[in-house]
């Protein structure tokens, strides 16, 4: 096998701590013979990788309810079958347009972080008006589903009337859970946002596990509407 | 407004001692606080076995003070046969969870993952602290069963239903215990998953310049492989933990079946599936083995590497067999359930992988072995426990092959062999690993050294005492001595009483070798001599090259930069016999780079 010599590679030794880790490349890896000139000088910001991460553990969550509903339904006859409560097809309306608000939310900081650069740091208002919007109906939808909920108990359908019940109540609140999570996010995105403290990896990572959220709910809405 | 680019996990040096010390979101405080957690878990874990070994060789001797642990389930000091299945259930719990998880993984990989990937911290260190606290209140939740009036669950580790799922009636602990017990694992989950989050963040996106996946040490690739494994696992367990609270608390019917009668008793619930638990159970518990054993194997390729002098054979293959070795553990978990009843087509599906598994659990194995022919190892406690790591992992391994038939496994799954086989693999493998890191790493740890002939008895003790426990158990099994009994009063099981009386001996005798361990942990902790310099062992990866012990930001006022493998032992014409990582020293060698 060949040996060889390389002189060592020239790199700025001065990064002081402070500005953060990383660097280590993902898709740009070392090269062999270890020249470091051809990393490229940052890696994705960690809550850009951080957000798949937890989207996969969730996704691990609701196909582990998933299976467990479809082994239960088949292991006993004693299975009934129910109209949802109507009010969730209004709720998946709900959540749709709030997608769509929070991807206007995100044209509006984004072009206005553009800007900001430019211009002095107390000028002007951050564009927070359809975080509110996507804020709001977020809310709307928790609501909707507390809706769903009473009533379904109301008509006498509690968690343990029968197994169908138990899954479809569940499955609503697990994700209803989750979506205050997504909330949660929210809220800390327009808090961040007015102190002008944002960073896009924030914002993005959030609107992604709202769009996931979204996601989620049509799936769980697809599925329950086949199964109950 | 601010678009930060760099990144996260750039906090200043906290100031007060209950952000220092309690509620801390270094990582280094944090790998700390694991490890106590789990040094105190395996005290009681392995106090609760004692106290099950004596019962066993002795059943009716009086063991002082037990009626104060509970005075019904040990009336006069002698536990009853419902008390000592909930001390095997704590005990099995306790020791999976909250040392075998908590301790190779956990604790070490908060520790040395940030600093050997180059990192200042883990990127979301308030999430780093919430898994600590979040897996504390686990542990006491867990322990608080002790103190409920019908004590803790008798249903065993695995808590198989329909007997988890229905209630009081099954027996003591049978009611509030299981919904302690499933809370406490449930929670368990939340702590381990944002954990996982942070060393897989860590380790995909901090490593510092030059810092390629392929130079990540051994140990790292091991957390990493880990946390993915944690990540995909403990996001299972958890919602089967909910729906079987669920059974508990709001008389679902998700795992006990229709007409149950239990003690006389038919219960409410109808149409559950008993096998859903089990499938829902396995599916996180088999990646659960390789959740306890990879952290161990990285760490022990690393102590290994480090005594030698010299890298493995083959860097590349460790890491994908170690990466095997977890996808494959999602694909054998039916093995577990072959005598639940299963079709025996589902059995071979199952059996297959399972032996197929054995593939690469040898080839890490060879590799080491291969690599250890004809070293010079340094004979220090470190690198001897990390001998003992592959002896045991040898030993339960083999055993392996037999359990994953399903004709033989019909005969051996009850019986003392199974017991001894996840000991073996599992267990004390897992604990050497944990022990052989504990002699490595204290030094960066603490700034001090362990004291070496201590460590040394104490691998001895623990070596020969841990065959004596656990090799005569699969000799009980072959016998047919069934498991999870308290008493052996059939005729074919009175004559095998003198074999528990010898495992119980040994088993008091390796406990008390402990002590030794934790008397040098602690003595060495405040009392010993300050190591040399910031690199006693010559190591080459990152955590030698920063200072004993590290400062907040592992690495001072220097960020470090990479420039070679990370095993770069008895390199031909370099100045010394190793070259660390982070030195631009010229180098003349046939493996770089990667």
């Amino acid at each position: 096998m060949a040996t060889t010599i390389h002189e060592p590679p020239k790199i700025d030794l001065d990064r002081l701590p402070g500005q953060g880790s990383g660097n280590g490349g993902w898709r740009n890896l070392v090269p062999a013979g270890g020249d470091l000139r051809r990393v490229k000088p940052s890696s994705p910001p960690p809550a850009s990788t951080g957000i798949w991460v937890g989207l996969a553990a969730i996704t691990m969550t609701f196909a582990a309810f998933t299976s467990a509903l479809i082994v239960r339904q088949g292991s006993s006859p004693d299975w009934q079958h129910f109209p949802l409560p109507r009010i969730l097809y209004l709720n998946s309306l709900i959540i749709i347009a709030s997608s769509l608000t929070l991807e206007m939310a995100r044209r509006h900081i984004s072009s206005f972080m553009a800007a900001r650069s430019e211009v002095a740091k107390n000028q002007g208002s951050a564009p927070a008006r359809w975080l509110y919007v996507t804020l709001g109906l977020g809310l709307l939808f928790v609501a909707g589903q507390s809706f769903a909920w009473l009533q379904l108990r109301s008509e006498g359908f509690g968690l343990a009337t029968n197994i169908s019940y138990s899954f479809f109540y569940v499955l609503t609140v697990a994700h209803a859970l989750h979506l205050l999570g997504g909330l949660g996010g929210l809220v800390r995105v327009i808090g961040k946002l007015n102190h002008y403290t944002l960073r896009r990896s924030t914002l993005n990572a959030t609107s992604l596990y709202w769009h996931f959220m979204g996601a989620l709910w049509l799936y769980l809405l697809l599925l329950l509407w086949m199964k109950l | 407004m601010h678009d930060m680019s760099a990144h996260a996990a750039t906090h200043g040096a906290p100031t007060s001692f209950i952000r220092k010390h309690v509620f801390s979101t270094d990582h280094k405080v944090i790998g700390k606080q694991y490890y106590a957690l789990a040094l105190v878990a395996a005290v009681v874990g392995m106090f609760l076995s004692w106290i099950m070994r004596i019962h066993l060789g002795w059943g009716s001797f009086a063991i002082p003070g037990l009626h104060l642990l509970s005075s019904t389930g040990a009336p006069g000091d002698v536990m009853t046969p419902e008390y000592y299945l909930q001390l095997m259930t704590m005990h099995g719990t306790i020791m999976v969870f909250f040392v075998l998880t908590t301790a190779p993984f956990a604790a070490f990989g908060n520790f040395f993952l940030p600093i050997q990937t180059g990192a200042e911290d883990m990127p979301f260190p308030h999430f780093n602290m919430m898994s600590f606290w979040v897996t504390f209140v686990a542990f006491l939740v867990m322990v608080a069963a002790f103190f409920v009036p019908d004590g803790p669950t008798l249903g065993g580790w695995t808590q198989y239903a329909p007997l988890s799922a229905v209630g009081a009636v099954g027996g003591p602990g049978q009611g509030l215990g299981v919904v302690l017990w499933a809370a406490s694992i449930g929670i368990f989950c939340i702590g381990q998953l944002l954990g996982s989050l942070n060393f897989i963040t860590t380790t995909l996106d901090m490593r510092c310049k030059g810092m390629s996946l392929l130079r990540l040490p051994l140990s790292a690739w091991g957390w990493f492989i880990t946390s993915i494994m944690g990540l995909t696992a403990f996001a299972v367990l958890m919602p089967a933990c909910i729906l079987l609270i669920l059974d508990h608390v709001a008389g679902t019917s998700f795992f006990v079946p229709s007409n149950l009668v239990i003690n006389g008793q038919i219960l409410p619930h109808s149409g559950g599936s008993t096998l859903l638990w089990q499938h829902l159970f396995w599916f996180f518990g088999h990646p659960e083995v390789y959740i306890a054993i990879v952290p161990g194997m990285g760490i022990v390729s690393h102590v290994l590497i480090t005594n030698m002098r010299r890298p493995m054979l083959s860097h590349r293959v460790l890491i994908y067999s170690m990466g095997a070795l977890a996808v494959l553990s999602y694909m054998v978990y039916g093995h577990h359930m072959f005598v639940s009843g299963m079709n025996p087509v589902s059995s071979i599906a199952f059996s297959f992988p399972t032996l197929v598994i054995t593939i690469p659990s040898t080839i890490v194995v060879l590799i080491w072995l291969g690599s250890l022919y004809g070293s010079k190892l340094r004979i220090n406690s470190a690198s001897l426990f990390a001998l003992g790591f592959i002896s045991m992992f040898i030993s339960g391994g083999v055993s392996g092959f037999f359990l994953a038939q399903p004709s033989l496994d019909i005969m051996l799954h009850a019986t003392y062999f199974v017991v001894g086989h996840f000991h073996l693999v599992m267990g004390v493998a897992a604990m050497f690993g944990i022990f052989a890191g504990t002699y490595f790493w204290f030094p960066k740890m603490t700034g001090r050294m362990m004291n070496e002939t201590l460590g040394k008895t104490h691998f001895i003790l623990s070596f020969i005492g841990a065959y004596c426990i656990f090799m005569p158990f699969h000799y009980l099994g072959m016998a047919g001595n069934v498991r999870r009994y308290q008493a052996f009063t059939d005729d074919y099981l009175i004559p095998l009483i003198p074999v528990h009386k010898f495992i119980t001996i040994a088993a008091l005798f390796t406990g008390f070798a402990q002590l030794i361990f934790i008397y040098n942990l602690i003595y060495s902790r405040f009392k010993g001599p300050h190591a040399p310099n910031d690199n006693p062992w010559e190591g080459t990866s990152l955590e030698w090259s920063t200072a004993t012990p590290p400062p907040h930001n592992n690495f001072g006022d220097k960020m470090p930069v990479v420039y070679h493998d990370p095993y770069q032992y008895s390199v031909e014409g370099a100045s010394a016999d190793y070259i660390m990582q982070t030195s631009p020293e010229k180098i003349s060698s046939p493996d770089e780079e990667k």
